[in-house]
């Protein structure tokens, strides 16, 4: 199972990037787990500087952006 | 270049609907439609065109830059970053920790992310298209010094000692320590770019378009219906409550700027002063409490008060200047 991590303040953006990568991986029958970070501290020991940002199993993949879905699909296969 | 609107209304107004030009109706309804298509096309054209050009500058790239700047410099560089760099104002707490971080002081940080909101593109269209090209660049240039002098400010004060101590540590942990290797910048293809720029242009007119037609709607409605002389008489710039009151009223409304600057216009062409106008423009757009709520993480309430109160009572000295100076001009 796929330990993902939404990063971000809360904004509707982080909710939608949530949301996209819970659909994307049902539809492709994937097992992840989502869960959303708003602690400031788990921002900087991830280094990132631009919300939402994205990381499975402990790597960061993105940030900046609610991700397209090609790149969902790519991170869970 | 914007005849084309108004040419546009004097046909659905005065043809399709057939109402009477020079009468109250006719004319609120003629400036309600002359400016919500002015005011879309050119939201959906500039933050197109705006967002290709800055498709590839990113907080990152403007951290590796500021990193290591002299202070003065610092100031200036810092608020130029923060008024043409994309993004989100939710980023502001993995922004201010990702400036920390690298060692930049709280100063610089400060001008960065307070210029920010204040000059971004949204706001800066809309004063061009409405309010003419020579308040707009008034109004970016008494932003950014807004930026710089307060980045300076919060640094002679030293305000790092009242950031939370995690981030106290990532700051003093960043001065001493050299920035890793500069990343590679990665070049974006005309694609990419095309593709941050479609993303930002449906993300941030889906975000305003109605707030477009509220605020045209009230000004319409001030227009055509406010007697003559009114505001002049009694928000006129010999009253001088009236700069403090706008920057407060400004603070509820914030994230309606798009709302709020049509009825500037209307405001302004009926004598409303323009320090009056400058600042509670400036207070709608920046001074946000649950923006500042959320910097609660990083700082103590002790910075986010002094943050806050300096914002209000720069706006209100910026009102009250170009009240005074406006009748020199």
């Amino acid at each position: 199972m796929k330990q993902v991590k939404v990063l971000g303040s809360g904004c509707t953006k982080c909710q939608k990037t949530a949301e996209l990568i819970e659909r994307i991986a049902a539809d492709q029958g994937v097992e992840v787990s989502v869960t959303k970070e708003t602690d400031a501290r788990v921002f900087l020991q991830y280094g990132v500087m631009s919300t939402p940002a994205v990381v499975i199993d402990e790597q960061l993949k993105h940030s900046g952006s609610i991700p397209h879905t090609d790149q969902v699909k790519a991170w869970l296969v | 270049m914007f005849e084309v609107f108004t040419r546009f209304a004097d046909w659905l107004a005065f043809d399709v609907l057939s109402l009477a030009p020079a009468t109250k109706t006719g004319d609120a309804v003629h400036f309600f439609i002359e400016d919500v298509s002015k005011i879309y096309v050119l939201l959906v054209v500039m933050i197109y065109v705006i967002a290709l050009l800055r498709a590839s500058l990113n907080v990152e790239r403007v951290r590796n830059y500021l990193a290591g700047k002299n202070r003065a410099a610092g100031y200036v560089l810092g608020s130029g970053f923060g008024a043409i760099t994309p993004f989100c104002s939710c980023s502001s707490i993995p922004v201010f920790l990702g400036f920390t971080s690298a060692g930049i002081p709280v100063g610089i940080t400060m001008s960065f992310l307070l210029t920010s909101p204040l000059i971004n593109e949204v706001a800066v269209l809309l004063l061009m298209s409405l309010l003419g090209w020579k308040f707009t660049v008034l109004y970016i240039i008494v932003g950014m010094t807004v930026g710089i002098l307060g980045g300076a400010f919060l640094d002679a004060i030293k305000a790092e000692r009242w950031l939370q101590s995690f981030a106290q540590k990532a700051l003093a942990a960043g001065q001493n320590t050299q920035l890793p290797d500069q990343q590679e910048v990665e070049k974006l293809s005309m694609a990419e770019r095309h593709r941050f720029a479609k993303d930002e242009t449906l993300e941030i007119f889906g975000r305003v378009w109605k707030w477009v037609i509220i605020g045209v709607g009230l000004g319409a409605a001030l227009h055509g219906f406010v007697p003559d002389g009114w505001i002049e008489q009694y928000l006129g710039d010999g009253q001088w409550w009236t700069v403090p009151a706008a920057v407060v009223l400004g603070i509820p409304l914030y994230s309606n700027a798009t709302g709020v600057i049509p009825v500037m216009e209307s405001l302004i062409q009926n004598g409303l002063p323009i320090g009056t106008t400058l600042a509670f423009c400036m207070s709608t757009v920046a001074a946000s409490f649950p923006e500042f709520i959320l910097l609660k993480q990083v700082m103590q309430w002790r910075l986010l008060a002094t943050v806050f109160v300096m914002l209000l009572l720069s706006f209100t000295l910026v009102g009250w200047l170009f009240n005074g100076f406006s009748s020199f001009l």
